[in-house]
């Protein structure tokens, strides 16, 4: 039964639908799986009985013919997302054995929809990094590997245990979490594809906040298609999330295969940094070629404020981030480091609770909001994000549908390799992708060949507010002349 | 807009005269059913921690969503409070750390509040008013409450007020005394309590104010203030300003200089001192709240709102003045309490004649009424007598069927033992003589009875007062005085 965990979502719904196998079968070759792959560290909890438990529910369902879009599809779920009376941690230590007694909204439309939970999967801590090396849970190591070398290479961040698990068929699909790439960034790193859709079109209520204007869930899988079948899922309006939109979700998955004759795709030019790596080049070339040979016109587009996206989010994010994680204080829920007064139960629960990275932002976020720093950092960062906004409206004003860029400027990287000594080494991973979270756009993040040394690479695919449906047909064009990656299993 | 600012009462110092220069931040409960930002009832008195939500225990991946009533009550008030009403304002988070505090941060309203400048008329001793300079109303969650006593190492933490609004309604530096001020939060408290956007009940915290308090040679430069925090009673409020203007003239007298700094009212002791000085003061870190979008409307919403705003103090009292012919001061009396203006309409709704009784239901209702709740401690809203019974009695009298003294008795009976006026007057015999052929036997009799007094009386016409009280007398009270008068001016021929 090991075959089933390599199918696609849409094959699967073909195979449950066609009663050739059950969900509870297919839920338990992905447990299998996970029990097999524990040396990724993907998944951070393993529910294998809920998971069952899921599974014969549905698969009640499905007999009744009543099973949902979703019916009987094993998922992982990032450890950010609620999930009611299973530990839900954001893989920091300040939440210790946190259960939630609700559960995110997101993931109650995936189950509502009959999809099955797997387990929680690893994140960076409160989603703050870009290699999944912040959890307290311990770094995701990627599947894919240099060829000839055993080197463990990092999934990307902060989805990294979304991404992993996915590549590595230990679930079907993923929940994931993007507030400056970390959805595209990591599905780049591991060849799966991810989205990150228009801010508010997913709700935000019960995903542990990171920074409230920017984070957005979206999914992680291993086709487009899929990505859009999860989509259809999780969008939605929620009146418990005053950020999210009131508009009909569309059947994404209708976009599949749609032509993009006509489509006209910008090429910006401000992308095409100095001492970029010629294959990053090469492939965004060759992705651009598979656009025009669809039928797509190219335009060299200008997007004139891009450099100042990454130093305008690094002010922004950390801002919110240090006052949405200022209720992690020790006094109602998660870690208690007990203290002789109030002051220094904070301040031990604090320090630790959280890591270093978390710090790093706690404080900068504090820095930039205090009195006689506000005007001159987080001000001026808000003013940039509005400039960021209107390149992309004059962009888009210009008749321009979509926008192509490489989802990152390099392939994986090892465990330990990066930001050791300048944690601004590894925030350059998000150079491509954060310019999407500060403008509230959607993107997608498509496998579309190999470096040198056998890594996958992405492209990713910037589109108008809540235009999620061109992205899928521009993305599926690159799926189909690219093909797809699976790693060689050594785990 | 142009506030005209009243002199206070000056306070002597030993270098002359100092005036004092107080500004007031009142925080006032919003009236509404679930909290500013989550479903969680506003109950006052539950079990501790149960009115709580997930969104007030600041759980993992909450989020506020606003209450739209708050934000209808707010507007209410803004317009009650003649103030321009903002068409889009921001919330924005207040960053601290507080046990109280479960976000961390409070939500509250920093560079544009809802509300802008207004204004309230304040009525002063001697019919005086002063007009007091509105500068915002914000909305803002409350905090929750520490309980110390729980525990002898611990401290105890109860979320039922954390997330219920708050008003935060700020005054513009224009009180000059602790009379103004006291007469400030006593117009504002009514207001509220008039549109029904606050209950004004100062013993349950429901009004709540920081008063901040300077003092200067008057027309001179402003000085240091203090802020005296968390005030919750009026009288509090006017011995707290008095104390704290005169110790800071007494350390500027004595060369020294203010330190700005917030203080609390200590009501054993009738003192403030030091809480925190400015220092220690908080950078609270403000910025606008990403999980909250901007309020906006329209200008017909507030139009629609403002359309069915109540009768407010103000309002009332000209109304009472003009129609119905009340001084000022009565009817200032009477509107200052919603409860007490709400009395006397229903009295005046009893009233056949309002015209012709109006002004003596008033006086009936601030002199008996009201002089016989006190005394006997009751409130206006357990009143013995019902508006409806005070109706009936100022109605017997106004229509002659009975004297105002004969009403007194009626009133004490009324009080005592209940009863419908009408009813009492007919089954007692209290009903006035105005049959003239017997009060004439009385008259004659008396006059046929006293030729002396006959004869005092015609040389000097003002002793025919000792007739009238021998008639009233022998009639038990219940001739009518003006057909007396009027017989014994005949009789006497004077």
């Amino acid at each position: 039964m090991t075959d089933l965990t390599s199918l696609t979502i849409a094959e699967a719904r073909e195979g449950l639908a066609s009663k050739s196998f059950t969900s509870l079968e297919l839920t338990d070759a992905h447990l299998a799986a996970i029990e097999a792959a524990r040396s990724l560290n993907a998944f951070v909890l393993e529910t294998p009985d809920k998971a069952r438990d899921m599974a014969r529910a549905v698969d009640a369902r499905i007999a009744k013919g009543e099973g949902g879009p979703l019916a009987g599809i094993p998922l992982g779920i990032k450890d950010l997302f609620a999930t009611r009376d299973v530990r839900t941690t954001a893989c920091s230590k300040i939440l210790g054995n946190f259960v939630p007694p609700y559960e995110s909204t997101v993931t109650s439309q995936l189950w509502r929809d009959g999809a099955v939970m797997l387990g929680k999967l690893n994140n960076d801590e409160f989603a703050m990094g870009s290699s999944n090396e912040t959890s307290c849970f311990g770094p995701v190591v990627n599947p894919w590997r240099r060829e000839g070398s055993n080197t463990a290479l990092v999934p990307g961040g902060s989805s990294g245990g979304s991404a992993s698990a996915v590549a590595a068929l230990l679930c079907m699909g993923a929940t994931a979490t993007d507030t400056g790439g970390s959805i595209r960034q990591p599905a780049a790193f591991t060849a799966t594809v991810g989205v990150k859709p228009t801010y508010g079109r997913c709700s935000r209520w019960g995903i542990v906040a990171f920074a409230s204007s920017l984070d957005q869930a979206g999914p992680i899988a291993r086709t487009t298609r899929d990505a859009a079948i999860l989509m259809r899922s999780m969008a939605g309006h929620d009146p418990k999330d005053t950020t999210s939109v009131d508009r009909a979700v569309p059947d994404y998955e209708a976009a599949i295969g749609k032509s993009v004759k006509g489509m006209k795709i910008g090429i910006p030019k401000e992308y095409r940094l100095d001492g970029m790596p010629a294959e990053i080049e090469k492939l965004w070339t060759e992705g651009a070629a598979w656009l025009k040979a669809a039928g797509a016109e190219l335009v060299e587009v200008s997007l004139p404020h891009t450099k100042y996206a990454l130093p305008a989010y690094y002010i922004v994010a950390p801002a919110e981030a240090s006052s949405n994680l200022a209720r992690y204080d020790g006094v109602r829920y998660g870690l208690r480091v007990p203290g002789r007064n109030i002051g220094e139960l904070y301040e031990g629960t604090r320090a630790e609770g959280f890591g270093d990275e978390v710090r790093r932002r706690v404080m900068i976020g504090t820095y930039v909001l205090s009195a006689g720093y506000y005007d001159a950092y987080y001000l001026r960062a808000q003013k940039v994000r509005t400039l960021i906004k209107k390149d992309f409206e004059d962009c888009f004003a210009r008749g321009v549908n979509a926008i192509l860029t490489p989802a990152t400027p390099s392939a994986a990287f090892g465990v330990g390799e990066k930001g050791g000594a300048d944690p601004v080494e590894m925030y350059l991973n998000d150079i491509f992708t954060v310019t999407v979270n500060m403008a509230g756009l959607p993107g997608i993040a498509v496998p579309a060949g190999k470096d040198a040394q056998g890594l996958p690479l992405g492209l990713q695919l910037i589109g108008r507010p809540f235009d999620e449906e061109t992205l899928f047909s521009l993305g599926e064009v690159v799926e189909q002349a690219a093909g797809r990656f699976t790693p060689t299993r050594w785990w | 807009m142009n506030v005209s600012v009243k002199p206070g009462k000056l306070i002597k110092g030993q270098t002359g005269d100092w005036e004092v220069v107080i500004g007031m931040e009142v925080h006032a409960q919003v009236t509404s059913k679930s909290k500013l930002f989550s479903g969680a009832s506003t109950e006052f008195g539950g079990e501790p921690n149960s009115h709580v939500s997930l969104v007030d225990a600041a759980m993992p991946g909450m989020l506020p969503v606003i209450n739209e009533e708050c934000v209808r009550q707010a507007v209410r008030t803004g317009l009650g409070l003649n103030a321009k009403i903002n068409l889009r304002s921001v919330f924005d988070r207040k960053n601290y750390f507080y046990a109280d505090s479960p976000q961390g941060y409070q939500i509250s309203q920093y560079k544009s509040p809802i509300v802008g400048e207004g204004e309230v008329t304040v009525e002063l001793d001697g019919g005086k008013t002063a007009t007091i300079g509105i500068e915002r109303l914000h909305l803002e969650q409350d905090a929750g409450k520490l309980l110390h006593d729980q525990s002898p190492t611990m401290s105890y933490v109860d979320l039922n007020r954390c997330g219920v609004a708050l008003m935060e309604i700020v005054s513009k530096p224009d009180i000059r005394d602790a009379e103004q001020a006291k007469a400030y939060v006593t117009k504002l408290r009514s207001i509220l309590r008039y549109l029904g956007t606050c209950d004004g009940d100062m013993e349950k915290g429901s009004l709540r104010a920081d008063v901040n308090v300077s003092v200067r040679k008057p027309g001179g430069p402003l000085g240091t203030r203090c802020e005296i925090k968390n005030m919750n009673s009026i009288n509090f409020i006017g011995q707290a300003i008095e104390y704290e203007a005169r110790r800071q003239i007494e350390i500027i007298e004595d060369g020294g200089s203010i330190d700005q700094e917030t203080r609390l009212f200590d009501p054993n002791k009738g003192e403030t001192r030091s809480m925190r000085s400015k220092e220690e003061a908080h950078d609270y870190r403000y910025f606008p709240d990403p999980d909250l979008l901007p309020l906006e409307f329209t200008q017909a919403y507030i139009d629609e709102l403002k359309a069915h705003l109540p009768e407010l103090p103000d309002q009332k009292k000209a109304r009472f003045i003009e129609s119905l012919g009340l001084s000022p001061y009565d009817a200032g009396v009477l509107v200052a309490e919603r409860e007490s203006a709400v009395f006397y309409e229903t009295v005046l709704a009893g009233l056949a004649d309002k015209a012709r009784d109006g002004k003596l239901a008033a006086n009936w209702v601030i002199n008996e009424l009201f002089g016989r709740l006190n005394k006997e401690g009751h409130d206006i809203t357990d009143s013995p007598v019902s508006a409806a019974q005070l109706a009936a009695i100022v109605g017997l009298i106004g229509e002659g069927t009975i004297s105002g003294k004969i009403a007194k008795d009626l009133f004490e009976i009324v009080w005592t033992e209940g009863g419908d006026p009408r009813e009492l007057v007919e089954s007692r015999g209290m009903k006035q003589v105005t049959d003239l052929g017997a009060i004439e036997k009385v008259v004659d009799d008396i006059i046929a009875a006293n030729p002396d007094k006959v004869a005092q009386a015609k040389a000097r016409p003002q002793l025919a007062a000792w007739f009238v009280g021998q008639v009233m007398k022998q009639s038990g009270g219940k001739a009518n005085p003006q057909a007396v008068n009027d017989l014994l001016k005949a009789k006497l021929g004077i």
